[in-house]
This record gives structure tokens, C-alpha cells and sequence, in this order.
């Protein structure tokens, strides 16, 4: 096992003297043809013989208890194998690695807590038998209205503490430009487009389930803890997934529910949640009412920030949506505040859903940035690089790279940012009124502990194995472009394997540090098998030359498949973080511009076009990056226009828990966007030197839209989403 | 019940209420076409019926046994991608692939109803259509991405539909990255 944890940085030797130049490259994706041809097979596919149907019932109210649950009628279809329930594995909801939620309860935490299995030889009769399945229920006193509920402001879940740095109420009192706005997002799902499904079979004691998951190492455990089972007789498989965006992180009570129902039957048994189950069983992120103050002196240089937030979380919630995350090192300023309050409620969970913090915590700080702008009369690119800070300003720290000040000075050059902006509401072209508006974006880097194997096998070519998971981030294609650029291959010769938790642990796919972490891992691997090559081939390390399978060192030159030898070289790989990793502060950085276009007789809202321009150290995949970068900025587009989980507070009930009415983005909603890196190896952030892109893209898009849209009308909307509505009454007369 | 689809001869015996996308996913084998929904809401399932697109979750199989169905694995396979699986390939038109096949049968479908003339809502003249951008984006709409590849998507169907692009081709873009990867690079 070759380890590097981050103690010191890091700079391995074999892939800057690479000669393959592969790493970067903009790739196709290597499963790509079995992509577009439907062959790749998830979690609800690939079924083993003899699987059952399962469908899942859940409570019909949103509080109180469960006096009971008649399951007659449902057994008493024809075609309906089992109805179980009352078993004392079943959870009220998700698992995950930090914490278990209740089992067996009679408690009733939200509408459509789940309290029974349906079991049947076809889908349609198992979901057919669950509508038949009748829960008694004694009424509580609910709490689905999250403005109406007392907040707790010493809240003792989450993992952002609390910052309180000078005083901040003082500053406020004392200095002449002051700005103290509140801003509010609503509830967003993570809406991955597969359905969080699982298969489950057991062998004996032994249990295997194909999953949709994002981080399989972690479900493998939390699995074999919620079932009281040792972890090594689970085993959990994910080649493929149809997205996760934070949902799929923990693991779903569909997946222990399908394992108990597999043991109860028998049989294998699968289960996937229909989408307007989705909303109640997987968690959301909470909506967020932040306040927002900035003290700055007459040129702009902020003396003071505060970013203090509420947001809400069942009574079995752990998870506190950490708001200020992304401001916490964005700008100076001495006084600084930073707390985010908690309301208990009767809903389903909140949690993690892509960029936690940045994603929403950046329509509040970004806004109001653009809001001091103007009131300062400064330049809104201007403003924020008077306030770029020379180290972390809330830790001292100095920043591992930081090229903040480039993104904006490249993204204004690539936009044609003019050298004054117009005043707002100014710009009109026919009944479109037009505007420009530009955002921050920051996410936090991480580099988690993880492993890879790589084999150099007998025929040359190499095989890469670890339980990470592809989420539609490129993880295959990287982790071959990586080993094939240490190893002198063309990623034609590399084969991968994921999604299998027997294989090496790995980060999984969660807050971006799934890449760099795996990739890391690979070299670190990859280090060991360049050793034993030197050594077959009579060298040091640093004198082998590797290219399109032939290494060469000292005037001779070899085939990997000769070196080999007939048997394969292994070698492990870890890495994690370290000392370096805590003495440096450590983001992803870019630059958001837009132009929208927003009817004066609708109020209808157009991006024209947007561009980015990211700090992501090194690029693994040009294109891959550039396509999550575009991604999360299409998820700004949508939060700042459309997305909006909507609670009946009279029920609990999501209003609008489908894609009809939870409006994701379309095709016809998104543009041509342009991206662009500047790519600076971090060597504190992790061996392969990359820092986090998956969440970046969302970091601070909206915002900018949002102040795009704002110039081109004038009228100031601080509820989130910006929809027709709240623009209409403010548009100049038509 | 017997069906035909993708040129071969099927005889199953699905419960009455299954759809025709839980005929091919559960009942034949044939995964590639996806339930995102089950709502006619995402387009996931998307195949081609009689040459017409059709949200597959929202059509019973019971009433296509005389009909020609189109699935993804009847477009194209490994190693014999049809020029708009190609295209997904190479634009990147995908991430995590979950809505890919539906995306790639709407894409054929979609085509062809260019060819023959069929207006949409983002028609200037709807007696004689363009085929550009606006185009496909609005022809394309009824099929959700959540990982939002749309550029890419449009990209790809733009090169295999011969459309006019808009703004920079895929081309200029490429060509204006690597520029931008050499100009910056911080070795």
C-alpha cells in the first residue's frame, strides 16, 4: 500500500514526467456507448430470477401516532405475496454514516413516513394492494408551517459552529454605508431522474443489493447497523447512477425495506419509489430565510458581514443546511457573523442536496453584494475585488490557490462586461427589457480518505478497481485517464471498475471530493507499480520514459506486457487528508456573467446567455468538467426561475411533489453556456492536485441571475424564485 | 398478447394495466428504455411507435400489439451506434445516462417530424419551419435532463440534423477551451 495523506503537499513525480497526455484531455466518457445505448443497467435492472415487487405505504397524515394498521384487504388481492409490518428493522426514514433514524415507531415525524411493505408478483398489484392498506391515526398538534413555529437558536445538530468575530452590531451602528437585507429560498429536491430503487437477494445470511447510491462503501455499513448484521455479509453494487445531487448519499428506507421483504419472501425483491413518493421518503433541501449584513467604509472595503439564517428539520433530522458555508472565506471584513438558526417541523427530512450552503447561501450574499454596488455606486466586479482577501478571514489561514481575482477580470474580458453598467431597467429591445448581472462563486474542497487498486495485467493493459461510484460525473473516464497517464497507456488499455463494494474503499460521490480523492488514490498506486517497473527494468523511477504501452529507460525499450511477465503487478493506493489539509484554507473558485432578457408585458424571464470562469486546479477531464460546471449552472438558472417546493401547511402535503409542477429546468430554458478554467495544480488539496468541481457551477449562479435581472428591470426580488409574479407590478409601463 | 419491436416477434402475457414501458422493462428484458416518472412528465421512456415518438409509461401494451415499437436498443448498439448515439458521445450530450435513450429516440422522432414539415411553438412560419437552436430546444423540452446537459444535447442533434447553430459552433467553443487551457496553464 503506497499512503500519502496530506500532511505535507503534494507533487507526484509521475505525472508531471508523464509522456502519454492523457490527463485533462477532454475525453469522450468511456462507458459513453453504453450509455446512449441503453445497456448500462441500474439498480432496478439487471434482475436475478424469481423477483417479487415491492411498494411501500406511508402514514396519510403528518403527525401523531399510529394506533394501528389494517392489512387485510391488501393481503387478500390476488398476486400479493406478503404485506409485512411491524417488523422491528423498519426505519421511519433514511440511514446514513452518522446517524440511524428511528425504527419501528409508532411516532408519526411527516406525512408519508413509511410503516408497510407490500409485496406482489407484479408492480401494478403491489401498488394497488398499498392503496388498500389502511393506517389508523391518532392526531397530533402539527407544525407544517415553518413561519410559524418558535426558532431555536442554539441549535445542537449540523457541522458548520457558529463564527462571531468582533462585533458586528457596533460596526453596523458605526459605519456610514451599511446594507441589512433578508432573503428567502424555498424547499428544492434533488430530483435525480432515476428513482431511488433497490434490488435485494439474500444467499444464505449473506445480503446483496443493487442500489442507487452514491457512496456504496458507506450504505454497505449503514446497512448491515440498521439491519444488525456484520457489514462484511452485505454486499452493495451501483455500477450505474441515474444522478444523485445529494439525495442518494444516505441510504433510503427503501433499501432496508427491500432487504427485509427479500428475507421475509424469500425471493429477491425490488422496489422503486414512484416520484410523488420521492418527496416524502428522500430528503429536500430546506427552504432558508437569511439576513444578510454588510458594513463598508465610503469605498467599498467591508468592515463587517453578517449572514444569519433559519432554516427547518424534522425531529429525527440531524442535518442543519449550512447557509454561510460559502461566505465564511469569501470576503474581508473583521466583524464577522455567521449562525444559522433551526425551526422544528412535521416534515419529511432536509438534508443535503448538491452544494449544501453555497447553493442558496450564495442567492442571499451575492444579491446583497450586488445590492451594495449600487449603492455605493461602484462597479459590482469592482466592489468584490476590493474585497478579496490575502487569507481565510474567519481562520487566518492562508488559501491553498486562490485565482478569484482572474475569474472576474477573465470572465468580464470573455462576457464584454462594460466598462460602465447600465442603469438598471434602462436597456429595452421591443417589449424585452435586457440586463447584465454577475456573481461569486466559492465551494469548499475537501479530500476524504480514500483507496484504489490498480493491476497491470499480463497483456499490458491495466484494470483500476475501487467502490466509487459514477453519478454522472465522469468518474470512469478520469480514473482511467489518470492511471493511463502514470502508467503510459491510452485509456483504451485502461479498465475500470466501480461501483462494487468488495472492491477498495473509496470517498464515494458527495460534496465533490470524489475525484480528486480516487484520482489521487490511483497515482498513489500507480507510484507502487512504476517502482517494481524500475526495477525489472534495471532503472530508477525517475529515468522510466512511458508511452502507448512501452517503457524505456537507459537506451532500452520494453513492452509493458513483457515486463510484466505473465503475472500481473498489484498495488493499492491511499491517500486522505492531513495536517496540510488543516493548515491551508481550501475552495473551488469562479465567476458567474449573465444577460437575461425579461418581458415588459409578461414579466417572463430569458437567460440569453451566461459564462463562467472556474478555479478548479487541476482539470481531470476538460470535457466531463465543463459539462458539471454547466450543469450546476443550468440548477442556478432553474433556483433562480422556477424550482420551489411548495408545503401545504394545512397538511403537510408537498403540493407539487412531480416533475409537472416542480419545475427542474427544460431545454428551451437553457442557452449555450460558455466555460472556462484556469488551472492551477493545488498541491495542499490532494496528490492529483484537483480541486472540487460537481457543486461549484450551482455556487453563485442564480444570484447572477437573479441581479441580471434586476438590472434589466429594476425591481428588486428577494423571495426566491424570481417568478412573474413578483416582477409584474414593479415592470415599467409597457 | 404479441408484440413487435424492434423488428422481433414477442409473445408475453402482462397484466392488463402494464404499460408498454413495464412490458419491455419487466416483462422482455429490454432496460434501455427508462421510468424517470411513470407521469409522462420526464420523457425517460421515450420510444418510437409506428415511427412516432410516445411517452411509453403513459400508453397500455395492450393496445399496441399490431404496432411497430422502437426502443433504444432497436436504434443502435455497441460498436453500431446510430449517428445520434455517436453524436450524445462525443458533444458529451449526457452525464448520468439515465435519460439518455429517451433523449436519443425523442431525437429521431423529432427529425423526422422536421422533415416532414411540422411546426412548433418556436416556429416563426408554420407552414415552412427553420431547424435551428430555438428549435430543437423547444422540440426537445418534453425531455427532462436533471444533470441538465441540454447544450450538449443541442449540439449533437444540431450536427446530425444539419442545423444552423446558434451563437459559437461546438468547434469554435472546443477550439476557444484548449486556447484557454494553453494560455492559462500554472505549471
Amino acid at each position: 500500500m503506497n499512503e500519502h495523506v496530506m500532511d505535507v503537499a503534494c507533487r507526484p513525480a509521475g505525472l508531471d514526467r508523464s509522456k502519454q497526455g492523457v490527463l485533462g484531455l477532454g475525453l469522450d466518457r468511456i462507458e459513453g456507448p453504453a450509455k446512449v445505448t441503453g445497456v448500462a443497467d441500474y439498480a432496478y435492472e439487471a434482475t436475478p430470477d424469481g423477483i417479487a415487487y415491492a411498494a411501500i405505504v406511508g402514514t396519510p397524515v403528518g403527525s401523531g401516532r399510529i394506533l394501528g394498521i389494517d392489512v387485510r384487504a391488501a393481503e387478500a388481492l390476488p398476486g400479493v405475496i406478503a404485506v409485512i409490518q411491524g417488523d422491528p428493522r423498519m426505519p421511519a426514514g433514511e440511514s446514513n454514516s452518522r446517524a440511524l433514524p428511528k425504527f419501528d415507531t409508532d411516532v408519526i415525524l411527516h406525512l408519508g413516513q413509511p410503516v408497510a411493505i407490500v409485496v406482489a408478483e407484479d408492480q401494478a398489484i403491489a401498488r394497488d394492494a398499498a392503496a388498500l392498506v389502511v393506517v389508523r391515526t391518532e392526531a397530533g398538534e402539527d407544525r407544517f408551517d415553518v413561519e410559524a413555529q418558535p426558532v431555536d437558536t442554539k441549535p445542537e445538530i449540523g457541522f458548520l459552529p457558529p463564527v462571531d468575530k468582533g462585533d458586528l452590531d457596533a460596526v453596523m451602528a458605526d459605519t456610514a454605508v451599511t446594507l441589512d437585507r433578508t432573503y428567502t429560498t424555498p424547499v428544492h429536491f434533488p430530483a435525480a431522474l432515476e428513482p431511488h430503487a433497490t434490488t435485494a437477494w439474500w444467499e444464505g445470511d449473506r445480503l446483496t443489493v443493487r442500489t442507487s447510491n452514491q457512496v456504496i462503501g458507506g450504505a454497505r455499513k449503514t446497512i448491515a447497523k440498521a439491519l444488525k448484521i456484520d457489514a462484511d455479509k452485505v454486499r452493495a453494487l451501483a455500477p450505474y447512477v441515474g444522478g444523485g445531487f445529494g439525495g442518494k448519499t444516505g441510504v433510503g428506507a427503501e433499501a432496508i425495506l427491500a432487504a427485509i421483504a427479500a428475507e421475509v419472501v424469500g425471493r429477491p425483491v425490488k422496489i422503486a419509489l414512484p416520484r410523488r413518493q420521492t418527496a416524502y421518503m428522500v430528503h429536500h433541501r430546506s427552504h432558508t430565510i437569511q439576513r444578510v449584513r454588510i458594513a463598508a467604509d465610503e469605498h467599498g472595503v467591508i468592515l463587517g458581514m453578517g449572514h444569519e439564517s433559519v432554516v427547518a428539520q424534522n425531529d429525527d433530522g440531524e442535518f442543519l443546511e449550512p447557509v454561510p458555508f460559502g461566505t465564511l472565506p469569501l470576503y474581508r471584513g473583521d466583524a464577522r457573523r455567521f449562525k444559522t438558526d433551526l425551526v422544528r417541523v412535521d416534515l419529511p427530512a432536509s438534508g443535503a442536496v448538491r452544494a449544501p450552503g453555497e447553493a442558496v447561501g450564495t442567492f442571499g450574499v451575492e444579491c446583497a453584494m450586488d445590492e451594495l454596488a449600487e449603492q455605493l455606486g461602484i462597479d459590482p466586479i469592482e466592489l468584490r475585488r476590493r474585497n478579496e482577501p490575502e487569507t481565510d478571514p474567519v481562520s487566518g489561514k492562508p488559501f491553498s490557490t486562490r485565482r478569484m481575482l482572474d475569474c472576474y477580470t477573465q470572465g468580464a474580458e470573455r462576457f464584454g462586461w462594460p466598462a460602465s453598467v447600465p442603469a438598471p431597467g434602462s436597456v429595452r429591445e421591443g417589449e424585452w427589457l435586457v440586463g447584465i448581472g454577475m456573481a461569486a462563486s466559492l465551494r469548499g474542497n475537501f479530500t476524504v480518505e480514500a483507496q484504489a487498486r490498480v493491476r497491470l495485467e499480463a497483456d499490458g493493459r491495466a484494470t483500476v478497481e475501487c467502490d466509487m461510484t459514477d453519478i454522472g460525473t465522469g468518474t470512469y473516464t478520469i480514473l482511467a485517464q489518470t492511471a493511463g497517464e502514470m502508467l503510459g497507456l491510452p485509456v483504451s488499455d485502461v479498465t475500470v471498475r466501480l461501483g462494487d463494494s468488495d472492491l477498495p474503499a473509496s470517498a464515494g460521490s458527495g460534496g465533490s471530493f470524489g475525484a480528486g480523492s480516487a484520482c489521487s488514490a490511483v497515482v498513489l498506486a500507480c507510484e507502487d507499480i512504476l517502482g517494481e517497473l524500475a526495477l525489472r527494468m534495471n532503472a530508477a523511477p525517475e529515468d522510466l520514459s512511458l508511452h502507448d504501452g512501452c517503457v524505456s529507460a537507459g537506451g532500452r525499450s520494453v513492452t509493458l506486457a513483457d515486463l510484466v511477465r505473465g503475472e500481473p503487478i498489484v498495488a493499492m493506493g491511499k491517500t486522505g487528508p492531513g495536517a496540510e489539509s488543516k493548515r491551508t484554507s481550501q475552495a473551488s473558485h469562479g465567476a458567474h456573467f449573465v444577460e437575461v432578457a425579461v418581458n415588459a408585458v409578461t414579466g417572463e424571464t430569458r437567460v440569453r446567455r451566461m459564462l463562467g470562469v472556474f478555479d478548479v486546479g487541476r482539470v481531470l477531464n476538460r470535457k466531463t468538467a465543463t459539462s458539471q460546471i454547466t450543469g450546476g449552472m443550468a440548477w442556478g438558472i432553474a433556483y433562480a426561475l422556477s424550482e420551489e417546493g411548495i408545503v401545504d401547511t394545512r397538511t403537510g402535503a408537498f403540493v407539487n411533489p412531480d416533475f409537472g409542477e416542480y419545475h427542474v429546468a427544460v431545454n428551451a430554458d437553457i442557452p449555450q453556456l460558455e466555460v472556462h478554467f484556469i488551472e492551477e495544480i493545488d498541491t495542499s488539496a490532494n496528490p492529483v492536485g484537483a480541486k472540487g468541481v460537481g457543486e461549484l457551477g450551482i455556487s453563485g449562479a442564480g444570484a447572477a441571475v437573479a441581479n441580471a435581472i434586476y438590472n434589466a428591470t429594476g425591481v428588486r426580488v428577494r423571495d426566491f424564485p424570481v417568478t412573474l409574479d413578483k416582477l409584474l407590478a414593479g415592470l415599467p409601463a409597457v | 398478447m404479441h408484440f413487435t419491436i424492434n423488428g422481433q416477434s414477442y409473445d408475453a402475457e402482462p397484466d392488463i394495466r402494464t404499460s408498454v414501458l413495464d412490458l419491455c422493462r419487466e416483462h422482455l428484458g429490454l432496460t434501455g428504455s427508462k421510468k424517470g416518472c411513470d407521469h409522462g412528465q420526464c420523457g425517460a421512456c421515450t420510444v418510437l411507435i409506428n415511427g412516432r415518438r410516445v411517452n411509453s409509461c403513459l400508453t397500455l401494451a395492450v393496445m399496441h400489439q399490431d404496432d411497430e415499437i422502437t426502443t433504444i436498443e432497436g436504434i443502435g448498439q455497441p460498436g453500431n451506434l446510430h449517428a445520434l448515439q455517436d453524436a450524445f458521445v462525443r458533444h458529451d450530450g449526457y452525464q448520468c445516462g439515465y435519460c439518455t435513450p429517451g433523449q436519443i429516440c425523442s431525437a429521431v422522432g423529432m427529425l423526422d417530424e422536421v422533415k416532414k414539415g411540422w411546426a412548433s411553438h418556436a416556429s416563426g412560419d408554420l407552414t415552412d419551419p427553420k431547424f435551428d437552436d430555438a428549435e430543437i430546444s423547444e422540440r426537445m423540452s418534453g425531455n427532462l435532463c436533471r444533470c441538465a446537459a441540454y447544450p450538449n444535447i443541442v449540439d449533437a442533434i444540431r450536427e446530425v440534423g444539419g442545423a444552423e447553430p446558434a451563437g459559437r459552433t461546438a468547434d469554435e467553443k472546443d477550439a476557444a477551451m484548449e486556447a484557454n487551457a494553453r494560455g492559462e496553464l500554472v505549471a
